[in-house]
């Protein structure tokens, strides 16, 4: 138990830093991934094919490549692709981005994909008799979304993206090779230097359990508020 | 864009892909196996040994897989009498560390899989087959199984997809697979769109054979 100690003799306080990373890095994958959806789930619910196929690409090519593979991707390639569009506007010093963007950048894409999937799915799971019945109402097209068409998708999506969250709160362990400091890394490093891997990573185990526990009890009260009119 | 590194990694990855092939297909056969055992246990009756089944499921999807292949690779070395033991034999290499973890963690997802179908066999069928005086092992065997697999197969569709992704992570304990060749050339070469490319390309390639495999036995086997 002194392993797990706060301050200098053990590694509580560091652990318990590192699982607020694990929860700072999901939240922000997680709303980035939605900004993704936002704009990925009206390409493919467009009518004009072309838009359709570059959502397609999008939602296919992140949903069948490893999740590793692509936070390799802006590990090494991140840096350069800023330098890069720095360089057109004339700024052609070396730029370094910090890990914590890049890890909840290349976890929100995939996390984007996900939603993106859940959000069509919902919305076309939605009777088309209420998108007609408010625009016969005269709602302007803003009001007919954000009063009408969110409340009720959101009801269908919930469920889903319970999945989604857990699938990026756990894909948020993979940023540990980049070298951000959540969970996973700092359970590296105090195995390291403890010589006692087998309980930090248990350890770490038992902390994202408590994580996945916590936040499916919040999702469900949510589940509960969204679904009230049924 | 540099065609010529492309080109050149392209025998590369290939041989890599062997290892993730390999990785993948005996992580599903024995997590399969793991997956039928609990299925079957998390339908006994008996409240411990359903219990027991459950959590072992809520476990190992409720953590990162990472962890799960951290645990086994760097962490049961740690005790003595395992190390002392014929088990450590398979237990210090990478590659059955790998597939270990990989096959408990699919065995999880699969033994969900195979209970929701087992559950949602319409009662009537077994009944059916007592009243012809089947036994009950043999009901199990010929029927409810194959009804079950017919059920599970777009989940387990999906799960394999998952897998083959997951087994990106053997390259994490110093497997040379399909990820860990393609980090290796991009951290060589500093050329991460290229071969993200390439190596992405196979990945999909593969996910399209398996999705449509899947697609051929969900028709096959309509009722």
């Amino acid at each position: 138990m002194e392993l797990l100690a706060f301050g200098d003799t053990g590694w509580g306080d560091e652990l318990f830093c590192a699982t607020l990373m694990t929860i700072a890095v999901s939240i922000t994958a997680m709303l980035i991934g939605f900004s993704f959806a936002a704009i990925f789930t009206p390409l493919k619910l467009s009518k004009f094919k072309f838009l359709n196929l570059i959502a397609n690409i999008y939602t296919t090519v992140i949903r069948g490549v490893p999740e590793l593979l692509v936070i390799y991707l802006f590990f090494f390639g991140g840096s350069g692709a800023i330098m890069f569009v720095a360089s057109i506007f004339g700024y052609n010093e070396y730029i370094e981005i910090n890990a914590f963007v890049t890890g909840s950048f290349a976890i929100g894409i995939i996390s984007g994909a996900y939603s993106t999937e859940v959000f069509r799915g919902a919305i076309q799971s939605i009777d088309k008799g209420q998108f007609e019945a408010a625009k016969v109402l005269g709602f302007s097209k803003f009001k007919q979304f954000y009063k009408i068409i969110l409340p009720q998708m959101l009801r269908l999506a919930i469920p889903n993206l319970s999945n989604v969250w857990q699938i990026t709160l756990k894909d948020t362990s993979l940023i540990s090779v980049t070298g951000l400091v959540e969970i996973m890394r700092q359970s590296y490093i105090a195995a390291g230097s403890t010589r006692d891997p087998l309980f930090f990573y248990s350890f770490a185990a038992v902390l994202y359990l408590l994580l996945t526990f916590i936040s499916m009890k919040l999702i469900n009260k949510l589940e509960v508020k969204y679904s009230r009119g049924y | 864009m540099d065609f010529e590194l492309m080109i050149n990694s392209f025998p590369k990855l290939l041989n890599a892909t062997v290892v993730t092939l390999k990785l993948l297909s005996v992580s599903l056969i024995v997590g399969l196996f793991i997956g039928l055992l609990f299925a079957i246990l998390r339908l006994n009756k008996n409240i411990f040994v359903n219990k027991f089944a459950y959590g072992y499921s809520y476990v190992f999807r409720g953590t990162p897989l990472l962890v799960q292949i951290f645990i086994i690779y760097f962490g049961l070395g740690q005790i003595e009498s395992l190390r002392s033991s014929f088990l450590w034999v398979i237990l210090k290499e990478p590659y059955w560390c790998a597939i270990l973890a990989f096959a408990l963690n699919t065995g999880a997802y699969t033994s969900e899989i195979l209970r929701s179908a087992f559950q949602t066999i319409k009662p009537g069928i077994i009944e059916a087959g007592k009243s012809l005086g089947i036994s009950n092992k043999i009901i199990f065997c010929k029927v409810q199984i194959p009804i079950a697999i017919r059920q599970s197969l777009p989940a387990y569709g999906n799960e394999i997809i998952l897998m083959l992704k997951g087994t990106s992570l053997a390259s994490t304990v110093t497997l040379m697979d399909l990820t860990g060749v393609a980090k290796y050339i991009i951290s060589t070469t500093f050329k991460p769109i290229e071969v993200f490319i390439v190596a992405g390309g196979i990945y999909l390639f593969m996910t399209f054979i398996i999705h449509n495999l899947i697609k051929f036995l969900e028709k096959k086997y309509s009722y």
